[in-house]
């Protein structure tokens, strides 16, 4: 069963004084999540992620179209109770403790009273707050807030996540620290589907990405599929400073750092290449196919969609 | 969305249930507390408190007051209750306020000043606003002849009544009868006409349709009296000229040599009782007569005609 | 259901408590009772009619204050700071939110009128050196004032489920003003004619009439209440949020979360 099936949902706007020009939010949307699988939205900021995550959220409602959560309609509450939500920026209540928001949380979620206080404990050790008793929330730095953010998202042990933007005002560390929970969800067998705009994190993660634009979807596949070379290239290191002739004959791009060298050649010349560093006994440290990064697509696919596109609001 | 839909509904219904049962309890508890917030003007023990602590907003606190004045002696008036004691304060509370309101020191000349059932029965009272009135409005003539209004009808003080309307007489573009009731009051105080003069005067200067109406039937009554004392006195000389009383009305018309037997202002005829005496068909209708009325009838006011 | 409204409820009660700002009314509404003492010891005969005034009516205004200033952080402020998504992503639904939150509120009144009170009593007790008989009305006069809270909340509750904090201070601000002179309004409709007529008299009893509920004066100078006034009442405010509160959920059912 998909965890996730969005069968056409569509939202526009009304927008002006009085309400006539309307404003096209999210084009139709088609699109399935596995279960266990990790799920990237991507998309510039304005593309339209956030509104498809508040429609399946039930917060916002749509235009047309309809969604299913785990086998059931997406406006039914008893799926509510299996899946877990980090709005973009979170904001909690100020005055209350960590303890105390989390608890609440648990409350709503409807997790047993016995079972309540250890759930926030581990689930607080598990985002790195386990120090935080008693101090009121509005005291919390943006990444703590982020982690608290998290915390409420997995608190009720959902089977789908949905993150909104799960790395931002995070520092590096905190940032790795995401991504390895992140991994750990779907060893945990759930299914997390979150949006960035930050690609790296996304290849990095995500076994399927979606790349939305402008309300329209643009694309969507497997990393592994989207970044696979077709006209592939090698990147060949080996130790030494020098640049043998017959490299260069092979119209090898040679970069000289610290004491190795660096050249990338066509997939097709590497046995060329091997051998012309045999001939001039240098030792060979690395050859490593060159993939196409998710950049580079997620950069084309929205070109073309500029060139094409014209006739879409 | 089948939730959706439900909750709709529900909610729905709820706010027309409660809004019907709110509407029908604020009937109930409007039986239950006739007016009682008026009460609270008992309480204001000083009106010029009330003025400073309006902010600035005197002007629309004297209109609500004026509102619930007018309000109040209406809603007892036509009930026919005979105590006002309300009255004062709340006239006088919005002369704090607004001392310029000139309808409220009409309202008080007209019915802070007589006695109860048609008014509130105190005239020292009235003269006090009257005053007040005269002090803030030098220049409103209307305000001096509604301070000698009220000395001439309710207190029957006919030189301060002249004093009145003389100061009001000197006031630039003041109507000139002023000069003529002061005039009056000097001789003709007990007058039927100088009683209609000043009625009439009442009626044509106030927009106000209690007062109009008040005014209104105050001159039918004294049409009613004058009328009736013109026909004692032809019954009187009858008398004399033939050692008895008229027999029928029409014996009494014949004799006097008149065109037809005399109407009242609702054209029915006077009668003649067999002891000799003027009476109008139906006393009601005349509730500020003081001629003309069987002897121990106590009138009961209640106003009909009070769409002038 | 019925647990997740109490679990909200006991949240917006927690919220409101710790923020710092209802401490600062109250503790002013008790120094006014204070006050009240200091003024009454001007004119001596009326001492216990100054506090009782003074005493009431500031705990019927700063609470009016706080219903609104609280009531309107309960949903618009959620909104605009997002903290409703991720309550509302969870298992709970729209209205019951708002019914929880209501309960919280008016919770949050009931136990900021107790402080309060226990000042006028205080102030009271001060000045009289002993409580009367006649003192019970003041019970009667707070409990009025209670009543008066409730649709306040209501009322507050919901302008906030579709107009921005300030907008719903505002409208509310302005019907409890509005709302007191109700019953002058009716009186001004009984004068108008034809479609004013009807528009007025519609506005008089859609707007809450507070009038019934201010017997702050009379209860001063010891006039009693009638046992009915306080049923009509009290069932009076109970239809009325009711009604503002469905209205409440009503739109917040349909209210897209941008």
């Amino acid at each position: 069963m998909n965890a996730i099936e969005i069968l056409g949902l569509e939202k526009t706007y009304r927008v002006g004084f009085w309400a006539k020009r309307q404003k096209r939010a999210l084009h139709p949307l088609h699109l399935s999540v596995e279960e266990g699988e990790i799920f990237g939205f991507l998309g510039p900021n304005g593309a339209g992620k956030t509104t498809t995550l508040k429609l399946l959220m039930g917060l916002v409602f749509p235009s047309a179209g309809s969604a299913r959560i785990l086998g059931r309609d997406w406006t039914d509450p008893e799926v509510k109770a299996q899946i877990g939500f980090l709005p973009e920026q979170p904001y909690f209540y100020d005055h209350l403790t960590a303890h105390e928001l989390l608890n609440y949380y648990a409350q709503l979620s409807g997790v047993p009273a016995k079972e309540r206080s250890r759930r926030v404990e581990s689930t607080l050790q598990r985002v790195a707050l386990a120090n935080v008793q008693g101090v009121q929330l509005r005291k919390f730095s943006k990444g703590m807030l982020q982690r608290v953010g998290i915390a409420q998202a997995i608190l009720h042990e959902p089977k789908v996540v949905f993150f909104d933007e799960p790395m931002s005002g995070l520092d590096p560390i905190g940032r790795r620290e995401v991504r390895d929970l992140m991994e750990q969800l779907k060893h945990e067998g759930k299914t997390v589907f979150f949006s960035t705009h930050i690609l790296s994190d996304a290849e990095a993660l995500c076994d399927r990405v979606a790349i939305i634009h402008q309300g329209e979807l643009r694309g969507i596949g497997a990393v592994e599929d989207l970044t696979s070379s077709v006209q592939g290239k090698v990147e060949i290191v080996w130790q030494g400073t020098q640049v043998p002739a017959s490299m260069k004959a092979l119209g090898a791009d040679c970069h000289v750092t610290g004491d190795t060298v660096r050249a990338v050649i066509d997939e097709r010349q590497q046995d060329a290449a091997i051998d012309a560093l045999r001939r001039e006994r240098l030792r060979l440290i690395a050859l490593t196919p060159m993939r196409t990064s998710l950049e580079a697509y997620f950069v084309e696919r929205l070109q073309r969609a500029e060139t094409t596109a014209g006739s879409t609001v | 969305m089948k939730h959706r839909r439900k909750v709709s509904l529900i909610a729905g219904a709820c706010i027309v249930f409660s809004l019907a049962a709110s509407v029908l309890l604020l009937h109930r508890i409007d039986q239950l507390r006739p007016q009682s917030t008026l009460e609270d003007v008992l309480y204001i023990s000083s009106p010029k408190l009330l003025k400073r602590a309006s902010l600035g907003y005197d002007g629309l606190l004297a209109d609500i007051y004026w509102t619930r004045a007018v309000q109040y002696f209406g809603f007892r008036h036509h009930n026919g209750t005979d105590s006002y004691k309300l009255l004062a304060p709340l006239l006088e509370i919005t002369t704090q306020l607004d001392p310029h309101l000139t309808v409220a020191y009409e309202f008080g000349a007209s019915f802070l000043a007589p006695p109860p059932p048609s008014g509130a029965g105190q005239p020292e009272r009235a003269i006090q606003l009257m005053e007040y009135g005269v002090r803030n409005n030098p220049e409103d003539w209307k305000l001096y002849y509604d301070l000698g209004f009220v000395y001439y009808m309710n207190l029957q003080d006919y030189r301060k009544a002249a004093d009145a309307f003389e100061r009001g007489s000197k006031v630039p573009n003041a109507h000139p009868f002023l000069r003529v009731l002061a005039a009056q009051m000097a001789e003709h105080a007990g007058d039927f006409n100088t009683a209609r003069m000043l009625w009439s005067a009442t009626y044509q200067n106030t927009q106000d349709k209690e007062i109009r109406a008040n005014a209104v039937e105050h001159l039918r009554a004294l049409r009613v009296d004058e009328d009736v004392t013109h026909l004692q006195q032809a019954v009187t000389r009858f008398g004399q000229r033939t050692g008895r009383l008229p027999t029928s009305m029409s014996e009494l018309v014949a004799a006097e040599g008149l065109a037809g037997i005399p109407v009242d202002p609702d054209q029915h005829p006077y009668k003649l009782t067999p002891e000799g005496r003027v009476e109008v068909r139906v006393p009601d209708d005349f509730p500020f007569a003081t001629k003309g009325l069987p002897p121990g009838y106590k009138p009961q006011p209640k106003f009909h005609g009070q769409q002038p | 259901m019925n647990a997740r409204i109490l679990h909200i409820a006991s949240n917006t009660f927690r919220e409101a408590v710790r923020d710092r700002v209802l401490y600062n009314l109250i503790a002013f509404a008790v120094l006014l009772s204070g006050a009240a003492i200091l003024v009454g010891q001007i004119s001596i005969d009326i001492e216990k009619l100054v506090v009782i005034n003074l005493g009431l009516t500031a705990v019927s205004l700063f609470g009016i204050v706080i219903a609104i200033f609280i009531g309107i952080g309960l949903v618009s402020k959620e909104i605009e700071k997002r903290t409703l998504y991720t309550v509302l992503s969870r298992p709970v639904r729209r209205w019951e939110f708002i019914v929880g939150k209501y309960f919280g509120l008016a919770g949050t009144l009931v136990v900021n009128t107790f402080f309060m009170a226990i000042g006028v009593f205080a102030a009271l007790f001060y000045v009289s050196h002993k409580f009367v008989r006649a003192d019970a009305l003041v019970l009667v006069a707070l409990y009025f004032i209670i009543l008066e809270f409730l649709i306040i909340c209501s009322l507050a509750l919901l302008f906030s489920s579709f107009s921005s904090p300030l907008l719903s201070a505002v409208f509310a601000f302005s019907l409890f003003v509005i709302g007191s002179f109700a019953e002058d309004l009716r009186g001004f409709a009984a004068i108008t004619h034809g479609f004013t007529r009807w528009l007025v008299t519609g506005a008089a009893y859609l707007v809450p009439n507070f009038s019934a509920f201010n017997i702050v004066s009379s209860i001063a100078h010891e006039q009693p209440v009638a046992m009915q006034l306080v049923w009509h009442n009290t069932l009076y405010a109970l239809f009325y949020a009711a009604m503002a509160l469905s209205g409440a959920v009503l739109i917040f059912e349909y209210r897209n979360l941008k």
